[in-house]
């Protein structure tokens, strides 16, 4: 019979469809995992409500449970409880690593509008918009090493 | 809030997205094509998850009502076809739309969630506020928008908004009322649905 550990191990696994380098686990959207005799509950909480992958992210995780030889039961939650401060630090620096600045914690945003190249480490960066490929990004370029960037946004 | 006004607020996203997303394309800048068609993206998410409160199937409040059962305001249907009228409108619907969710947020936990969304729509919409406010251009569209934007809210909720813009609590446009480009609008964002062959799955 499969456990909620064995179910969380395999999440762990699930790419983010757009940016494949981060986990669905890391991104912070799986809330709670629950299983009993082998029917498996997930709460899973949206990023942006407008993003596209949520349907693809809702079809990986049922398929997962049912590779898992487990009964899927996947919720969506809507309420507040997922903001850019539920990505894990592990997380966080695999976005940095693969040239997204990662978000900044919220209360440091709201106070402060620092931003931190991720490939040369200056806070000499510009806004270049703030809308990018997807909802969660925005532009911004590097004086120092003036390389343009994904910043990913803090909500 | 009752489900009339609620049917509102997630009409008014689905229309506002509807309109934001025509300049998808044509934006007179490619950031602004980039940031219209990421704001269409949100409002219409809002929309969806709003419509799913009211009912299981979102795609069905959207697309399957008549024209006259649509309670946005008149303001989001407006076809508005130069910058001037088409950021006017933006920044004023931002205004309105942060004081009515604010209203919310202790009550409807996605509000809360809908907040966090909109602060960026908030800064796209202040940075050309500022960057347009001395042109008479944009002070004359953000005039004939005015009465427009307060049907936006309530009458209780209408003075918070014109100490945010300057301008006097006066007539205004109400929801109910159609705007004559609507059923254009409704014509063309039903037409796949309504062309859809008898059991299609979405």
């Amino acid at each position: 019979m499969v456990t909620a550990e064995q179910v969380w191990d395999r999440l762990a696994e699930i790419p983010d469809p757009e940016i494949p380098v981060i986990s669905l686990v890391e991104l912070g959207v799986i809330r709670s995992v629950d299983v009993r005799e082998g029917h498996v509950h997930v709460e899973f909480t949206p990023t942006f409500l407008g993003c596209p992958a949520l349907e693809h992210m809702k079809r990986a995780l049922e398929e997962t449970i049912v590779d898992l030889g487990g009964e899927p039961d996947v919720e969506v939650v809507n309420d507040d409880s997922w903001g850019t401060d539920r990505i894990s630090a592990a997380g966080r620096e695999k976005l940095r690593a693969a040239g997204f600045a990662p978000p900044a914690p919220r209360l440091v945003q709201l106070q402060s509008a620092v931003h931190r190249c991720p490939y040369c480490g200056s806070t000499e960066t510009r806004l270049e918009n703030l809308f990018g490929p997807t909802p969660c990004r925005s532009i911004r370029y590097c004086t120092s090493c003036r390389q343009p960037f994904e910043q990913f946004k803090t909500i | 809030m009752n489900e009339q006004e609620l049917l509102g607020l997630a009409d008014d996203e689905l229309i506002v997205g509807w309109r934001d997303s025509e300049w998808t394309g044509i934006a007179p800048l490619l950031e602004e094509d980039v940031a219209f068609s990421s704001i269409a993206q949100n409002e219409i998410g809002h929309a969806r998850a709003l419509y799913e409160l009211l009912g299981d199937d979102a795609d069905a409040l959207a697309f399957d009502r008549r024209p006259e059962e649509y309670r946005c305001a008149p303001l989001v249907q407006l076809r508005l076809l130069d910058w001037a009228h088409a950021i006017a409108r933006r920044w004023l619907y931002e205004l309105a739309d942060e004081i009515r969710i604010s209203a919310l947020r202790e009550t409807l936990p996605l509000a809360a969630k809908i907040d966090r969304e909109e602060r960026y729509h908030r800064m796209h919409a202040e940075m050309w506020h500022e960057r347009l406010a001395g042109t008479s251009q944009f002070r004359e569209a953000v005039e004939e928008l005015w009465p427009y934007a307060l049907g936006v809210l309530p009458e209780g909720q209408r003075e918070a908004l014109a100490a945010r813009v300057g301008l006097p609590v006066g007539d205004a446009v109400e929801r109910g009322t159609l705007d004559d480009g609507f059923a254009e609008l409704w014509d063309e964002m039903t037409m796949v649905r309504r062309s859809a062959p008898a059991g299609a799955q979405w």
